[in-house]
C-alpha cells in the first residue's frame, strides 16, 4: 500500500511567485478527498505534484514513506481534458493493458463497465466529451491503481455524463481505490466527499470532514465559496 | 512541339518496352531508397523529438540544413566512396542500381528525419504528460508516437519519395545513365533532351507527372479517411 499520504511544508514556486505555499496535510487509506477552491488556487498543480509529474520547490510528499515518482505507476491520473490516442476506443485500452503488462482479456469488461462496450471499434477522438472522459477513466482503471487522481473530470459535461462518471468513481472507491478529486462543483462534492481540502491562493484554508465543511465551514473563504460569493 | 506530344502519348499508350523498363527501374530505385530512408530517418527523428540532451539545438540545425543537400554533392560523395580507389570500391557497386539507391537514401534520409522530428515533437507535446502518468518507457512512447502519427508520417515518406524520384544529379553520377542497366526517368529525360529526342523525353515527363499525381492522390485519400476518423 502506498497510503497514507503525508505532505509537509509543500512549496511550488514559479519564478518569484509561490503558487503553493507551505501546504501540510495527511490523507488516510480510504475514501474520497475533494480538493476545492477558486481558479488559480493550485488544485491541479497539487494533483500533479502528488502524482510525481512535477517536482516541488520545497517541502516533501510521502506516499507510505516513498516519493511520488516511486509510486506513480500505482496511481492513475485522469486529466480535465482527456488525452486519447488516435486509434479506436478498444485500442486505447489495449495500449495501456499491454504497456503495463496487464491481462488484455479485461478490455471488454472495462469498456462495458464504463458503458462504452458498444463503441469499442469507433475512433476514440470522435467520442462526445462525456464518453471521452469515461474512456479516460476506463484507461485509468485498467492500471489497477491504488489511488485515483481526478482533475475536474466532469467539467463542462452534461448532467447524465456527470452521473455516469460519479457512478464509476463511486464503484472504484467501493472496491478500495483511494480517490482524490479536484472539483468546482459544490453539489458533486456534497455527493461524493468524505473530506474536503479547500485551497485559496496556494494555501490550505481548510481541511475538514465533508459534513463539517458543508455545515459549518471554518474559514471565511470557504463560507464565501459555499454561499456563491466570488472568492479569489 | 505538338508532334512531340503526340509521339509521347503514343509511346505511353503503346506500352513501349524500353520506356517501361526505365519507369520500373525508377520506381524500384526510388521506392527502395524511400523505405531505407524511413528506416533510418524515423528512429532518428523520434529520438530527437522526445530526447532532451546537450547539443540538441545543434543537432536540429544540422538536421534541417541537411534537408537542402544538393543531389550532385551527395552523388559526388557516394562516387568517391564507391569508385575503385575509394574505401568501398571493393564492393563493385558503382554504376549499379544499388549505388543509385544508396545515393538517394542518403539524400532523403535527412528529409525524413527532420520532417518526422517536427511531426513527432508536436504529437509528443500533446501526449507527454499522459505518457509520464502511465509510466511508459521511452521505447513504448516512441512506438505509440510513430503509430499515432502514421498518417502524417505517410506524407513525410511521400515528400522523400518525391525528392528521390525527381532528382537527377546524384543518380547520373553514381549510376552513369547506362542503357538497360541504370537509366531512370530523370537521367533519360536529360539524355534524350540533349539528343533532341523530345518525344521520349516528354513521354517520360508525362509518366513522372502521372506518378507524382497518383501517389499524391492516394496519400491524400488515405489522409482524408484518417481525418474523418480523427486519426490525424
Amino acid at each position: 500500500m502506498i497510503l497514507p499520504l503525508a505532505v509537509r511544508d509543500l512549496v511550488l514556486r514559479f519564478g518569484q511567485a509561490n503558487v503553493l505555499n507551505g501546504l501540510s496535510f495527511d490523507l488516510g487509506g480510504s475514501g474520497c478527498t475533494m480538493i476545492m477552491g477558486p481558479n488559480g488556487s493550485g488544485k491541479s498543480l497539487l494533483l500533479k505534484l502528488l502524482h510525481g509529474l512535477m517536482t516541488p520547490s520545497g517541502g516533501r510528499i510521502e506516499w507510505g514513506g516513498r516519493a511520488p515518482r516511486d509510486v506513480t505507476a500505482r496511481q492513475a491520473l485522469v486529466f480535465q481534458k482527456p488525452v486519447l490516442l488516435r486509434r479506436s476506443v478498444a485500442a486505447n485500452i489495449d495500449f495501456v493493458l499491454r504497456a503495463r503488462g496487464k491481462d488484455r482479456d479485461r478490455r471488454d469488461a472495462l469498456l462495458e463497465h464504463v458503458g462504452l462496450g458498444h463503441k469499442a471499434s469507433q475512433p476514440a477522438r470522435l467520442l462526445s466529451g462525456g464518453e471521452a472522459q469515461r474512456l479516460a477513466l476506463a484507461r485509468a482503471l485498467a492500471t489497477d491503481p491504488e489511488v485515483l487522481l481526478l482533475d475536474e473530470p466532469t467539467a463542462s459535461l452534461d448532467p447524465a455524463s456527470v452521473v455516469a462518471i460519479e457512478g464509476i468513481v463511486a464503484d472504484a472507491r467501493a472496491r478500495g481505490v483511494r480517490v482524490i478529486f479536484v472539483t468546482h462543483d459544490i453539489g458533486q462534492a456534497r455527493r461524493m466527499a468524505d473530506d474536503v481540502l479547500f485551497l485559496q491562493r496556494g494555501r490550505i484554508a481548510e481541511h475538514t470532514p465533508a459534513a463539517a465543511f458543508f455545515h459549518a465551514p471554518q474559514s471565511q473563504a470557504a463560507r464565501d465559496y459555499l454561499n456563491g460569493r466570488i472568492v479569489v | 512541339m505538338g508532334e512531340a506530344v503526340t509521339l509521347a502519348l503514343q509511346l505511353v499508350l503503346s506500352g513501349d518496352p524500353d520506356l517501361l523498363e526505365i519507369v520500373l527501374l525508377s520506381l524500384r530505385v526510388s521506392l527502395t531508397a524511400t523505405v531505407l530512408a524511413c528506416l533510418i530517418g524515423l528512429p532518428i527523428g523520434s529520438l530527437v523529438a522526445i530526447g532532451r540532451f546537450p547539443g540538441r539545438n545543434a543537432v536540429l540545425i544540422v538536421m534541417n540544413a541537411l534537408m537542402g543537400l544538393p543531389p550532385v554533392v551527395v552523388g559526388l560523395l557516394v562516387y568517391l566512396h564507391l569508385s575503385r580507389s575509394g574505401p568501398l570500391g571493393f564492393l563493385g557497386l558503382l554504376y549499379t542500381p544499388t549505388a543509385m539507391i544508396i545515393a538517394q537514401t542518403l539524400l532523403i534520409a535527412p528529409i525524413v528525419a527532420a520532417l518526422s522530428r517536427q511531426v513527432l515533437e508536436d504529437l509528443h507535446a500533446e501526449y507527454s504528460e499522459q505518457f509520464r502518468s502511465l509510466c511508459l518507457t521511452r521505447v513504448q512512447a516512441v512506438e505509440a508516437l510513430l503509430w499515432d502519427a502514421r498518417y502524417s508520417l505517410l506524407t513525410v515518406g511521400l515528400a522523400g519519395f518525391g525528392r528521390a524520384v525527381a532528382e537527377v544529379g546524384a543518380v547520373i553520377i553514381v549510376g552513369g545513365n547506362i542503357d538497360h542497366l541504370t537509366r531512370v526517368m530523370t537521367t533519360a529525360i536529360a539524355l534524350e533532351t540533349s539528343k533532341g529526342d523530345l518525344a521520349l523525353a516528354l513521354a517520360l515527363g508525362i509518366i513522372l507527372l502521372v506518378i507524382a499525381l497518383g501517389v499524391n492522390a492516394a496519400v491524400q485519400s488515405v489522409r482524408m479517411t484518417a481525418t474523418r476518423q480523427a486519426y490525424v
